[in-house]
């Protein structure tokens, strides 16, 4: 089977686009990930488009691109939509369908909190009533369970916010890029303990996009220079654990693909320059440094204490900002984030360039639940 | 349990239930092969796999607090702020619900703390809960 190369890459800057429809953000994410490689939309031979919020938005994008027939396929997946966009146009190189795919993922996001949609025949909302199941209460219970286990902080997971809004200021594609020092973080308005405002990432509007080609089409069109291989890409659904049915899970999903992922790329959490990882709250990125397997179980309060994941540390994590300052627009994330790791491995990240990075690795989760994590190598 | 003749009020979930005698109680289902409950009625079992083997049970009422939060931000019209918590049931299973009867405060809750089930009026929780009877969890003042 062939490699797989992202040859093209780019996103919008997140933030808010009153004005412009999904398709409309989509369609300028594509022309700029078409435009870094400068592949033409008459080459693109399937679309992979990743959206939450509305349907049949792959077809939209192209009437506004170009309308060549190829064929379309929309993903949802919770917050792991973008990266199961991604990996569906992988999967479909890799069977030797085709040798040039777009991969899109975009969201508009309204303002506030997420409403989750009501499933099931429950005679009542459940919210409030049956406790709480916003994604700040979700996340924020998540965090505890790793204070039981091992007397992580609240001073710890506050800390991930400081150091990812400080990424954020190295990155003009960022929603924010403001300092936050960690009184302004733990002082700012409690949304579910211990999770307070700065902690929880930022609802906005974005897209990114990627030009993927197997190896033969990449040499063929000259693009092997600036090309990133695609070592590894592995997408797990939730397996039952103990309370799950209750208390949402992101450990063991995340486990499972984290594994996946390094037996496919023969690689291990040591060989990792650099990480973007599901940041939505601080709380959960202490959990995935022991999902992921840059420290022990247990360790990861430690870990953020160290400074190792911070710029200019062992493993640099979520350099870009992270969701919770460079935004985290749902369908969007998932290529946002690959972006991010790929930019790096080209050596074109500027003042955040994490200086020799080689091997990357990008995860998402979507609560429900679906992780995504792929690996990322310089050609 | 601290209700009775509650067969005027409608359950708040699909797995409340209200026996013959009026006493409310949570429905689970256990699997007849690999034992794991589950909240509510299942067919088959999620963690196994097998067909057919559910058994329905009544969840237990006492427990222990595995897990919870403190929500100060909910949807628009929710009463806040409330406790969410994971609750482990004496006789196997979790469910969630809100912690009533302390303080929402990190301070006044250990993991592990003894709480059990009461049914209460969802109305104290929800305004569309008129009408409704639902589980909330208590400090198990007896066994502190």
């Amino acid at each position: 089977m062939t490699d797989v190369y992202v040859v093209g890459i780019d996103m919008i800057r997140f933030g808010r686009y009153p004005d412009r429809t999904v398709a409309q953000l989509a369609a300028d994410a594509a022309l700029l990930a078409l435009d870094d490689c400068g592949v033409g939309i008459h080459d693109v031979q399937a679309l992979y488009s990743g959206n939450i919020g509305e349907t049949m938005t792959g077809q939209r994008t192209l009437q506004l691109i170009g309308q060549t027939g190829i064929p379309v396929v929309n993903c949802t997946n919770a917050c792991a939509t973008g990266a199961t966009a991604f990996r569906e146009g992988w999967t479909a190189i890799k069977a030797g369908l085709f040798d040039t795919v777009l991969c899109i993922g975009v969201e508009k996001m309204a303002a506030g909190m997420i409403v989750k949609k009501k499933i099931g025949n429950e005679p009542l909302p459940a919210e409030g009533l049956i406790g709480s199941e916003t994604m700040p209460a979700v996340f924020s219970m998540v965090g505890l369970e790793h204070s039981r286990k091992y007397g992580t902080t609240i001073e710890q997971f506050a800390k991930v916010s400081v150091k990812n809004h400080h990424h954020s200021t190295f990155n003009p594609k960022s929603m924010y890029q403001k300092e936050t020092p960690l009184e302004e973080v733990l002082s700012s308005e409690m949304i579910a303990y211990p999770n307070t405002k700065l902690m929880c990432s930022v609802n906005v509007d974005g897209a990114a996009a990627t030009v993927l080609m197997s190896e033969k089409r990449a040499r063929e069109r000259g693009l092997m220079g600036r090309a990133v291989r695609v070592r590894a890409s592995a997408l797990a659904s939730d397996a039952w654990s103990e309370r799950n049915q209750v208390m949402q899970d992101v450990n063991t999903v995340s486990r499972q693909a984290a594994k996946s992922a390094f037996e496919m790329a023969g690689l291990g959490p040591e060989d990792l320059n650099l990480i973007e990882l599901h940041d939505c709250f601080a709380t959960a990125e202490i959990l995935h440094y022991e999902n992921l397997g840059i420290c022990g179980d247990g360790e990861g309060g430690r870990l953020i204490d160290s400074g190792e994941t911070a710029l200019g540390g062992r493993v640099p994590v979520n350099v870009s900002g992270g969701l919770l300052s460079k935004g985290h627009p749902l369908g969007a994330t998932g290529i946002a984030n690959i972006y991010e790791v790929a930019t790096h491995l080209r050596g074109e990240a500027g003042k955040r360039q994490v200086q020799g990075a080689r091997i990357g690795l990008t995860h998402v989760v979507g609560l429900g639940s679906a992780c995504a994590v792929h690996i990322l190598e310089k050609v | 349990m601290e209700m009775k003749s509650t067969e005027a009020l409608k359950p708040a979930t699909s797995y409340t239930h209200i026996d013959a005698d009026g006493n409310p109680y949570l429905e689970g289902s256990r699997c007849g092969d690999c034992g794991a409950v589950f909240l509510g009625r299942r067919e088959n079992c999620g963690r196994c796999g097998a067909r057919g083997r559910m058994q329905a049970i009544h969840m237990g009422e006492r427990g222990q607090l595995y897990n919870y939060t403190i929500v100060y931000r909910s949807y628009p019209g929710i009463k806040v702020p409330f406790i969410s918590a994971i609750v482990d049931l004496d006789g196997g299973g979790a469910v969630k619900g809100n912690l009533l009867d302390v303080e929402p405060d990190p301070k006044c809750l250990r993991f592990g703390m003894p709480v059990r089930m009461v049914f209460r009026g969802a109305e104290t929780a929800s305004a569309e809960g008129v009408g409704h009877i639902a589980h909330f969890f208590i400090p198990d003042g007896e066994r502190t």
